[in-house]
């Protein structure tokens, strides 16, 4: 109805859904943005700074790709955020606003060095890094079930309490690190330093393998479960509408329950790849506004897991090459996050072009559909 | 004599391929209750969005008070003085009436509640409203949301009051209360322009009655001129003709019986009462009825969305002559009996199908649990996607385009399609040919046809009283959720059921009525 | 006697802490009340705060003897304009290009702090200057107490030993109770929140509404972030230093229960509760950060419990986080 109803109203211009555009027209319009987004970018870089913006982008590039050093931390970099980002998906297909990665990460990474600072003696590394393991994923698991509990039963607002969760878990994490730490630093340092105990081995000589490894691995199995599952079904199917999931019989609340215990066992076993394959300490700020980024990079991707890798790489990248550009140019490191959010502003406006079509009034009266 | 207040010349709205309204006249005089008379579907309520703003005519003129008048907005509707009570209210629940009936406007002066809280009482006197201005919406019952509507309108100052089936939600003894008003202010010099389809109504109200057939405007009548039977003949027609070939059922036996179900919906308003009916194998089973006598809500019971506050629902199995409570139980657990149930839903896109999934997925929306692994099997439900689209002509670049890229008449075919693939013993449909063309619709009826020889137990509940009578075996009506009665369709009379349909004077539930 | 002025003074120190979480509060509860949840606001905050660091920088660099009235004035506009421009961005993205309300205020957060941290730290550098920028002079203006504070004793010290950016927090809040509940647009403004379709309907415009609130609110919000800076740090950025403040004044919307004079008294519990730790004695360092934990809790129940009770009144605006199209029903 509402195509018919915008036929003849004289309006200036209207704007209206469309049918969905061609895919590589989508990516097209996206592309596009991001080039926009990049010479926008150039602009408050020479503003800001006086340099020749080729010349930032240049050594942009240099900070993710000179050295091969350099090119394993932006994998491992991209590892981190693609595997937060791989855990909010599944409840954002399903419409739930998991805004309480933050928290999941941490709670997560807390039970792994919890296990770390208690176990470092009486158990072998092997078996102590499955205990981590194991007690990341299932903090992280409750840190989701939480919120998602109330939402099932009482439509508890998610992304509130999701939000607050963040807060918990934070203070949670300092209450922790302030128990264990007797010196007057107080920071926590590296756990187990002398031993290494419960830290991921490194291999082939690359420190960051396991990680790396185990994210491409949840890449695919994220894009086959939410793609090829009975469960992955099920979750679009209540995303799409909750009156034919009941329709066919879904039990809607229990997959509400189900999909957040993935998503945030998850997110807990990024604070275990975070903990015990990257820091080996804990830290409130270990996550470093991972969280919130990662909702960023799924929702670009438009929940595909594959094109997250492209997302995240970009927003990494980004990042790193940013902060290339504020040593080399003795500049702010902030600097990284005034061009992200550009570059965000610019992708998020453009799906309005994809989804919406813009008229000018013309001369022709009557609409021709 | 005067000039009306309110005079149509003409007016024609087409939709797409639908023809909406099509060169209707009418005229309202100042101190006139005129009704307009139409069957679902017949174009009232687009006619009267076009006096009130919303839509836009194609051709014809509008005259207020004999001046020529161009409506492009509600804000247009308001300066001209038309009010237009919806029949969805438009309020802020968590409002107190009195802020409901301000909103929006742009008065003169300090805003000061307590003043409009006493114009609100002084309008509330005048016509006899019982209102409390300071009473929240979501506190009120229908009917005091009407009223509020009602005041809304008039505080802004309405000389011409349309409204939209006021008396669908209401109860008898605040239908005459609405009455008492309406005619309060009628002899305050409004011009009043009510939209029904029960008869008594229309007869007991109005001065002048207007009927709508099809889009078409059929006349105008005075109300001490005309009675009951002549007005249906002109809002039902003359019996038409169609080329539906109707066989005789093979060997029926009772598949599906409902017995004395009693549903209260949310409203706390009961929608279904003491509702019995057997559905029989090989035999196509009408529901006829005004929209929102509670079809939907019988559909779903039978389907497990329902819940019920009374009554059993009894499902004979074939295969093992077993005899199953349907009531009380999720679709799940229906299907987990071996209850092979199909429902087409009368919202396709919000309940039947989900919008954003292609065609193939939405073939698995039945059958994706089939299987041991964990995994989605998607060659069937692509097998099925390509013969659906195959046979039933669903006009789609390709089966893997979202649902809701396609037009009303393919989506449907594709949940049909789906329905009867899941090979039912029992079929149910609402409104199946709702907004699909001709060819489309005879597809449907075909297909049901079929259903039907293969021994299934079809429900179908429509809305045009030709196609229940050509296609179907029995039909019951349905009024105001009770049981009107159950005629043989060989040899039903139109005007008989039109009547059952409109008798009833007991309470009725509005909720999804036609959009 | 001794307990009596800890008290006072942990009073003081709630409501200091209190007031940059009120404006936010305030301006949140203004946004929100258009339907549009502005998870940008932490970050228009920093936005608010820098600018008005950048306006005072540059003026006391202008002249010789900076003049109280352009130091006060000046850096307060600045603070306005940048703020305005952030919730621009939000309001142009959300309620024109209808983007998704989460993301966008997410990314803007991003966005605000960066920019927040990049000129406070590297402002300096672009006069080719080092070290920390502070702009002391602005602060001390801004820190003026009322005249006769001083005179009332206890009581004065307590509630009137603050800048007049404490006293304009609390009237903005009062004021806009006000104007939600008892002005025409302020009524309209709700029912644009609560139901745009009906509000549309009632010939209410709206998209301006919503752009309006959401500017008025983003430069509330703002002057939170100018208080922290030019009060409570005295004109002195450190990055990163307003922390989680923002997200503090989200958490205070709610416990506020959407109405802006309840986050007035909301504001300095959450205040206090921010500070609290300092003032219990014998405190381990960890029990420390368990106490902080509470101002979360403490919204997290009363979300729980505001959704259990389903009391209409204290839910949040019914169409918050939907971008409005007319012609999508």
């Amino acid at each position: 109805m509402s195509k018919q109803k915008a036929v003849k109203e004289p309006f200036i211009h209207i704007t209206k859904k469309r049918n969905d555009m061609i895919w590589w027209k989508a990516w097209l319009i996206r592309g596009a943005a991001v080039l926009l987004a990049l010479i926008v970018c150039a602009f408050i870089i020479v503003l800001l700074t006086g340099y020749n913006p080729i010349e930032v982008y240049k050594k942009m590039i240099e900070g993710s790709f000179a050295t091969k050093r350099k090119v394993w931390a932006l994998l491992q970099g991209i590892a981190m955020l693609l595997c937060i980002s791989l855990a909010v998906t599944p409840a954002f297909k399903m419409k739930f606003w998991n805004l309480g990665a933050q928290g999941q990460v941490l709670v997560g990474a807390l039970a792994c060095a919890a296990c770390m600072f208690y176990f470092k003696s009486t158990l072998p590394s092997g078996l102590l890094i499955v205990v981590m393991l194991f007690a990341a994923i299932v903090a992280g698991m409750v840190w989701a079930l939480i919120p998602a509990f109330f939402k099932a039963h009482w439509n508890t607002n998610e992304s509130l309490f999701t939000l607050m969760m963040n807060y918990i878990a934070i203070q949670l994490v300092s209450f922790a690190v302030a128990s264990w730490v007797t010196s007057g630093s107080g920071v926590l340092g590296l756990l187990n330093a002398d031993t290494n105990c419960g830290w991921l081995p490194a291999v082939f000589e690359q420190k960051y393998f396991i990680n790396v490894a185990t994210v491409a691995l949840l890449t695919v199995i994220m894009y086959v479960y939410l793609k090829y599952t009975k469960h992955g079904y099920e979750i679009a199917v209540v995303g799409g509408s909750e009156n034919t999931a009941r329709y066919i019989g879904i039990n809607v609340k229990s997959v509400i329950l189900r999909t957040l215990a993935f998503s945030g066992a998850m997110c807990g076993l990024a604070g275990f790849l975070l903990v015990s394959g990257t820091h080996h300490t804990v830290t409130e700020t270990l996550e470093g506004g991972m969280g919130f980024t990662a909702i960023m990079v799924s929702w670009l991707a438009k929940f595909n897991p594959i094109v997250m890798v492209l997302t995240s790489f970009l927003i990494v990248f980004l990042q790193r090459g940013s902060s290339e550009i504020a040593t080399a140019f003795r500049l702010n490191e902030s600097v990284a996050d005034i061009l992200t959010g550009v570059i965000l502003f610019f992708i998020i406006g453009c799906e309005f072009f994809i989804r919406y079509e813009v008229h000018f009034r013309k001369k022709h009266k009557e609409g021709e559909e | 004599m005067a000039t009306a207040a309110i005079e149509l010349k003409n007016i024609s709205k087409r939709f797409g391929s639908i023809q909406a309204n099509k060169g209707v006249n009418l005229s309202v005089n100042k101190g006139e209750i005129l009704s307009l008379l139409g069957e679902n579907g017949s174009g009232k309520t687009t006619l009267m969005n076009m006096i009130s703003g919303i839509y836009y005519p194609d051709e014809g003129q509008i005259f207020i008070d004999g001046e020529e008048v161009v409506i492009r907005s509600p804000k247009d509707a308001f300066r001209y003085n038309i009010g237009m009570i919806h029949q969805h209210f438009k309020l802020v629940d968590l409002f107190s009436a009195a802020e409901n009936i301000v909103l929006g406007l742009k008065e003169e002066g300090k805003f000061d509640m307590k003043k409009v809280c006493a114009r609100v009482a002084e309008i509330s006197e005048r016509y006899g409203f019982d209102i409390d201005p300071n009473k929240k919406i979501y506190e009120m019952s229908v009917s005091e949301k009407q009223t509020v509507e009602i005041i809304k309108v008039l505080y802004r100052g309405a000389n011409i009051l349309i409204l939209d089936e006021p008396t669908a939600v209401l109860t008898p003894q605040e239908t005459q209360k609405l009455f008492t008003i309406l005619r309060r202010m009628r002899d305050d010099g409004k011009a009043i322009i009510i939209i029904t389809h029960k008869l008594h109504e229309v007869l007991s109200l109005s001065d002048r009655v207007s009927v709508l057939r099809k889009g078409e405007f059929i006349g105008t009548v005075k109300t001490a001129e005309t009675n009951e039977s002549e007005l249906t003949e002109m809002m039902v027609g003359k019996k038409v003709t169609l080329d539906i070939k109707r066989t005789d059922p093979v060997d029926p036996v009772d598949r599906l019986v409902v017995g004395s179900i009693d549903v209260i919906n949310h409203d706390g308003v009961k929608v279904l009462d003491d509702v019995c009916f057997t559905a029989r194998s090989g035999e196509i089973l009408g529901i006829a009825g005004i929209a929102g006598s509670g079809q939907r809500e019988l559909l779903e019971c039978i389907a497990g969305l329902q819940k019920v506050q009374r009554g059993k629902v009894l499902y004979n199995n074939p295969q093992t002559g077993e005899e199953e409570n349907l009531r009380d139980k999720t679709p799940l657990q229906i299907r987990q009996l071996g209850v092979r149930l199909s429902f087409v839903p009368e919202d396709r896109l919000g309940m039947g199908l989900v919008s954003d999934m292609d065609i193939i997925d939405n073939m698995m929306l039945r059958s994706y649990r089939k299987g041991a692994t964990a995994f989605v099997e998607r060659k069937d439900p692509k097998n099925l996607a390509d013969t659906i689209i195959h046979d039933l002509e669903v006009v789609t670049p390709s089966a893997t385009t979202p649902v809701r890229q396609l037009s009303g008449g393919n989506v449907q075919k594709v949940l049909v399609g789906r329905e009867i693939a899941a090979a039912p013993t029992v079929l149910m449909v609402a409104y199946p040919v709702r907004g699909l063309d001709i060819n489309s619709s005879y597809m449907i009826y075909n297909m049901l046809n079929e259903q039907k020889k293969k021994g299934v137990a079809v429900i179908f509940v429509g809305e045009d009283l030709d196609v229940l009578i050509e296609l179907c075996d029995r039909i019951l009506v349905i009024g105001s959720g009770k049981v009107a009665g159950i005629v043989e369709a060989r040899d039903a009379d139109k005007n008989e059921i039109g009547l059952l349909m409109t008798k009833s004077d007991s309470l009725q539930e509005g909720g999804a009525a036609d959009e | 006697m001794n307990f009596l002025n800890t008290a006072a003074t942990f009073v003081n120190a709630a409501i200091i802490q209190g007031i940059p979480l009120l404006y936010g509060a305030t301006g949140e509860i203004i946004t929100e009340k258009s339907g549009n949840l502005n998870l940008g606001i932490p970050g228009i905050m920093y936005v608010g705060g820098i600018s008005g660091i950048i306006g005072a920088y540059l003026y006391e660099h202008s002249v010789e003897t900076p003049a109280a009235f352009w130091c006060i004035v000046i850096p307060f506009f600045a603070s306005l304009l940048g703020s305005a421009l952030m919730a621009l961005i939000y309001s142009f993205l959300t309620i024109t290009l209808r983007a998704n309300q989460n993301v966008t205020g997410l990314a803007l957060t991003t966005f605000g702090i960066g920019v927040g941290n990049f000129f406070g730290g590297s402002l300096l550098s672009f006069f080719n200057e080092s070290g920390s920028i502070a702009v002391i002079t602005t602060g001390g203006y801004y820190k003026t107490k009322l005249p006769f504070a001083d005179s009332l004793g206890l009581f004065g010290e307590t509630f009137l030993s603050f800048g007049f950016l404490a006293y304009l927090a609390v009237i903005i809040a009062i004021v806009a109770s006000w104007y939600l509940n008892h002005t025409r647009t302020g009524l309209n403004l709700r029912a644009v929140g609560e139901n745009p379709a009906t509000a549309d309907a009632a010939g209410i415009n709206v998209i301006r509404h919503k752009y309006l609130s959401t500017v008025i609110g983003g430069m509330i919000a703002g002057l939170g972030g100018l208080y922290f800076v030019m009060d409570y740090t005295c004109g002195a950025w450190t990055n990163n230093g307003f922390g989680d403040r923002g997200w503090l004044a989200i958490a205070i919307v709610i416990f506020a229960l959407w109405r802006p004079r309840s986050a007035i008294l909301s504001s300095f519990i959450f205040g206090g509760l921010y500070i609290i730790c300092v003032y219990i004695p014998g405190l381990s360092s960890a029990a420390k950060e368990l106490i902080k934990m509470l101002p979360y809790f403490v919204t997290i129940v009363v979300l729980v419990v505001t959704s259990l009770r389903k009391k209409r009144e204290y839910q949040p605006p019914a169409s918050l986080g939907l971008s409005y199209f007319r012609e999508e029903r």
